[in-house]
C-alpha cells in the first residue's frame, strides 16, 4: 500500500486516538464506580439521578453527545464561570470535549457493569471487614474493589473496544486523531479508498491488540479462581 | 434556554426523525437478509464455508462505523471502473451509501447474535427432527431458524437500538436525518443546547418506540413460554 509519505501523519493521529481512548476510559471507569455506588447504596435522590443518567445517555447517539458537549457545554461552562466573576472566555479543546463526551457516554455503560458486579460481592465479605474494624473506604478498597475488577473485566473490555471505535467520532469536531489525519491525507492524495482502508486496518490492529491485552488481564485476574472449564 | 426555537424547529426535526427511522428500517431489513446466510455459514463445520463470513464479521466489528461510511461514500469514487459502472448512480448518492454502510455493519453484528442463537438451539430438538426423517433443508426451515430467531430476539433489539444511534453518522455525509437537521438549524440560529437537547429527546422517544415494538413481537413469538 502506497501511503505517499503520509505514514508519519497517520502514526501521529493513531497516537492521539490511543491517548483519547485511554484517558476517556479511565474517566468512564471512575464515573461508572461513582454511578454504581450511587445507584446501589446512595440516598433516594442520588439513586434517581443515577437511573436518569444511565437511562437517557444510553438512548442517545454518541455523535449527538459529542456535538452537545463541544458546542453546548462550552456555553454552559462560560455561563457558570461568568457568574463566578471569571470574565475570560474558556475555550474547550476538541480533546477535552472528546474526553468529556466519551467519558459521560461510556460512564453510563460502566455504571451498569459495576452495578452488576457489585451485586455479586456477598454481604458477608463486607461484614467480615467490619468485624475486623475496617472503615467503609478501606472495605471498599481492600475487599470490594479487588473482587469487582474480576467480575467487571470481560464486560468492561467489550465497552473499551466500542469506545476505541467511537473515538473516530471526535474527528467530527476537529480533533486531529487518526480519522482526521486520514481525511487530510485523502484531501491531498485524492485516494480516499487507499487511505480509509489503511485507517480501517490501523483501527483493526488497535482493537486486536486490545482484545489480546484483555485476554491476558482476564487470565491474570481469574488466576486461582475456579471456573466452569476447570 | 430558548424554548421558542425548540418548538419552532420541531416539525423539521420530526421530518429528520422520519429519515432516521427509514435508514434504520431499510438497512435493518437488508442487514437481516445478509446476516441469516452468514450465520448459517458461520456454524458450518467446514473451514472454507466459515472463512468468508468470519472475515466480514471481524472487519466490520473491529473498525469504526465512521470509517466504513467514508469508505463507501468517498472511497468508491477512487476507481474509474466503479464510476463508469451501473453501481455509480447509487454509490454517488449519500442516501444509498449510508444504507450500504449500515447494512454491512449491522449484518456483521446480527450474524454474530444469530450464530450464538443457532448454537443455543437444543441439540435434542435437531436430533428429534432427524429421527422423524426431516431433510437438512427442512430442519433449517422448521426447527433451527425459527428457534434461533426467538432466542436471538432480545439481543437483536439491542442491536437495532445501536443501529438507531449509529444512524446519526449519516449526518456526516450530508444526509438530513435527525442529527443532520439539528446541525443545519444550529448553523443558522446558533442555539446548540436547545436543538441538540430536542433531538436527543426525539432519539430517546424513538428508542422507546423500538423497544416497545420488540416487546410486543417477543410476547407474540414467545407466547408458548409465558406462564398461563
Amino acid at each position: 500500500m502506497d501511503l505517499q509519505g503520509f505514514g508519519a501523519q497517520l502514526a501521529a493521529g493513531t497516537w492521539v486516538t490511543v491517548q483519547l481512548a485511554i484517558v476517556s476510559m479511565a474517566c468512564a471507569v471512575i464515573l461508572g464506580l461513582l454511578g454504581a455506588s450511587a445507584k446501589a447504596a446512595g440516598p433516594a435522590p442520588l439513586r434517581a439521578l443515577g437511573t436518569l443518567y444511565t437511562g437517557t445517555v444510553r438512548g442517545l447517539p454518541e455523535l449527538l453527545v459529542i456535538l452537545l458537549v463541544y458546542f453546548g457545554a462550552a456555553n454552559a461552562i462560560n455561563a457558570v464561570a461568568s457568574t463566578l466573576g471569571y470574565t475570560e472566555y474558556i475555550a474547550l479543546s476538541p480533546f477535552m470535549a472528546g474526553v468529556i463526551a466519551l467519558a459521560f457516554n461510556y460512564g453510563a455503560y460502566m455504571t451498569e457493569v459495576f452495578r452488576g458486579a457489585l451485586a455479586t460481592i456477598p454481604a458477608g465479605h463486607r461484614e467480615a471487614g467490619q468485624a475486623l474494624g475496617m472503615g467503609r473506604a478501606r472495605i471498599f478498597r481492600r475487599i470490594v474493589l479487588p473482587q469487582v475488577w474480576r467480575v467487571a473485566l470481560p464486560a468492561s473490555g467489550n465497552i473499551f473496544l466500542s469506545l476505541i471505535k467511537d473515538t473516530a467520532l471526535v474527528s467530527v469536531i476537529g480533533l486531529e486523531d487518526l480519522m482526521r489525519e486520514t481525511s487530510v491525507a485523502v484531501g491531498y492524495s485524492k485516494e480516499p479508498f487507499t487511505f480509509y482502508v489503511a485507517a480501517a486496518f490501523i483501527y483493526l490492529g488497535l482493537t486486536a491488540l486490545t482484545t489480546l491485552a484483555i485476554h491476558g488481564l482476564e487470565r491474570r485476574t481469574t488466576h486461582g479462581m475456579r471456573t466452569l472449564s476447570g | 434556554m430558548n424554548w421558542q426555537v425548540m418548538i419552532e424547529s420541531l416539525p423539521a426535526l420530526a421530518e429528520g426523525a422520519l429519515l432516521t427511522l427509514e435508514l434504520v428500517a431499510v438497512s435493518g431489513v437488508f442487514g437481516l437478509m445478509l446476516a441469516v446466510p452468514m450465520a448459517m455459514a458461520r456454524v458450518s463445520p467446514r473451514g472454507w464455508v466459515k472463512a468468508l463470513p468470519m472475515a466480514h464479521i471481524y472487519f466490520f466489528r473491529g473498525t469504526p462505523l465512521l470509517v466504513q461510511i467514508y469508505l463507501v461514500y468517498y472511497g468508491s469514487g477512487q476507481f474509474e471502473a466503479i464510476r463508469s459502472s451501473f453501481l455509480w448512480p447509487y454509490l454517488s448518492e449519500a442516501y444509498w451509501c449510508a444504507i450500504i454502510a449500515f447494512t454491512l455493519n449491522t449484518s456483521a453484528y446480527t450474524a454474530e447474535i444469530l450464530r450464538g442463537a443457532l448454537q443455543a438451539v437444543p441439540r435434542g430438538e435437531v436430533e428429534a427432527a432427524e429421527a422423524v426423517g426431516m431433510t437438512p433443508a427442512l430442519i433449517w426451515r422448521r426447527i433451527r431458524l425459527p428457534r434461533a430467531f426467538r432466542i436471538a430476539l432480545p439481543a437483536y433489539s439491542n442491536e437495532v437500538i445501536l443501529m438507531l444511534k449509529g444512524s446519526a453518522l449519516a449526518s456526516t455525509i450530508t444526509l438530513m436525518d435527525l442529527t443532520g437537521v439539528a446541525r443545519t438549524i444550529i448553523a443558522r440560529t446558533y442555539t446548540p443546547m436547545e436543538l441538540f437537547l430536542a433531538a436527543g429527546l426525539l432519539y430517546v422517544l424513538l428508542t422507546f418506540l423500538i423497544l416497545g415494538g420488540f416487546r410486543l413481537l417477543e410476547k407474540r413469538l414467545n407466547r408458548h413460554l409465558q406462564p398461563r
